[in-house]
């Protein structure tokens, strides 16, 4: 059962890369934000982009093949 | 007296106002870390670095920002190449009109073995791109050359060695020192295998910005000149393998790049074309007046279409470095005496040990100044005009 403070985050090798993926979710109004790469996981770069839930689908889709990312992972 | 500035090429002046601007900014309202601390300062200041990426891969038409990594300059972009990848037993081409830039890691890299062949220039600064091709041999591992010479302007034919070297899949490596901003470059079209430039000069920004641009694959052949600290990876004592990390070691010079970015949005938006125009027209108005001074010699094409916006000379009878000082202090010219970094360019033209006089015109110079500083050079070439004891 999903909580409602459950949330994901797509995490970047490299800061560069989060914000190639920024730019990009910006121009296709998906909402999100940055924030400090949680500290529950293993960090790849410091920043990582947040958002819910129901816009995973469309944020793979919109990254796949544009940015290189290293996971998106579900957190709660 | 106002200066009339005529050393573009050393370091253009003065700079868009955007870019200082764009400097202010950054120091005023932002001044984070990029990539380290995840804060909105933080990632505002790495967010202005991709844009400054972005815009400066625009530039030289570079398909994927991330192959284009920043440097102080572009000498730390060529050493990076040199040291990177040049082994003993390589062999490397290169050409007479090279900045110490290029020469001095060769000839360093020479004295453990590395074999250099610098394919000799015509009196005007050019080459014959076939020379370079006949020199190619089966240890040759790279082809370095610039793209227009710092004391003649010569524009080298990029283009044409470029085919060659792609044709015998040998990586190529352009000095953009003294054209980026004020010549097209475009990397796929000339077949640049590695691209260093500068920020200060024909692209107007602020000193201590630069970059090179690193065909993709070919950053693995290359070793990276620093190692540490890049934000990513942190857990892992070993350089990240991937771009732009590998070669972004340590805190970059955030501000400095905040100053590019608005200086290649600059040039972007005059277009170099248009910039190319206006240069033209001060380099052909300068040279069609200096040849008819006497006792006035130029040196390099003589046709401002073949070059930059850089004339060389000398004045019989006054060394070059006097006749600079004469500049300055009687007419507020400024002007670069000398050599230039550039021995190997002055053997091939004919100038060694005394140099000559360079002037290097910008985008922000006009036809007066070229009027008053052809009068200027007459007065001194004739004798009217001396310089002082003291």
């Amino acid at each position: 059962m999903m909580s409602l403070q459950s949330y994901c985050v797509v995490l970047f090798k490299s800061v560069s890369h989060a914000m190639r993926a920024e730019k990009i979710l910006k121009n296709d109004k998906i909402p999100f934000k940055i924030i400090p790469v949680p500290k529950s996981i293993s960090s790849e770069c410091g920043v990582c982009i947040r958002f819910t839930p129901e816009y995973k689908e469309d944020i793979e889709a919109v990254l796949n093949g544009t940015v290189e990312y290293s996971d998106i992972r579900e957190l709660h | 007296m106002k200066n009339i500035y005529f050393d573009n090429a050393a370091t253009s002046w003065p700079k868009p106002p955007e870019m200082i601007d764009a400097m202010n900014r950054y120091n005023e309202t932002i001044g984070g870390n990029p990539g380290r601390s995840g804060h909105h300062l933080s990632v505002e200041a790495a967010r202005i670095i991709f844009e400054t990426r972005e815009l400066t891969a625009q530039l030289f038409n570079i398909d994927d920002p991330f192959q284009l990594i920043f440097t102080r300059n572009a000498t730390e972009a060529l050493n990076q190449v040199i040291f990177g990848m040049m082994k003993n037993d390589h062999h490397v081409i290169t050409s007479g009109m090279e900045h110490n830039s290029v020469m001095r890691p060769l000839r360093y890299l020479e004295q453990n073995g590395l074999k250099v062949t610098v394919v000799p220039c015509f009196q005007d600064g050019s080459i014959d791109p076939r020379e370079i091709e006949k020199s190619i041999c089966s240890h040759t591992k790279m082809i370095i050359m610039t793209h227009a010479s710092n004391v003649t302007g010569t524009i080298m034919p990029v283009k044409e060695v470029g085919h060659i070297a792609a044709s015998h899949d040998i990586p190529f490596c352009v000095d953009a020192a003294q054209s980026a901003g004020s010549i097209p470059i475009d990397v796929e079209d000339m077949n640049i295998s590695l691209l260093a430039f500068t920020g200060h000069k024909s692209l107007y920004g602020p000193q201590g910005t630069g970059g090179l641009y690193i065909k993709k694959g070919l950053e693995n052949d290359l070793v990276p000149r620093m190692m540490g600290g890049t934000g990513s990876r942190s857990e892992f004592e070993t350089q990240p393998d991937f771009m732009p990390d590998r070669f972004e070691s340590g805190t970059p010079n955030a501000i400095g790049l905040a100053g590019l970015g608005a200086s290649a949005r600059f040039i972007l938006n005059q277009g170099i074309d248009g910039i190319r125009s206006t240069e033209l027209t001060l380099t052909t108005m300068f040279l069609d007046k200096a040849r008819d001074i006497p006792g006035l010699r130029l040196y390099g094409p003589r046709k401002a279409d073949l070059c930059t916006p850089v004339v060389s000379f000398t004045i019989d009878g006054i060394s070059s470095s006097g006749v600079s000082q004469i500049l300055d202090e009687k007419f507020s010219i400024l002007s670069r005496p000398g050599l230039h970094c550039a021995p190997s360019a002055h053997r091939s033209i004919n100038t060694l040990p005394g140099g000559t006089v360079r002037f290097s015109f910008g985008h922000f110079n006009t036809t007066d100044e070229i009027s008053y500083a052809t009068d200027a050079v007459t007065k001194i070439a004739s004798g009217t005009i001396k310089g002082d004891a003291v």
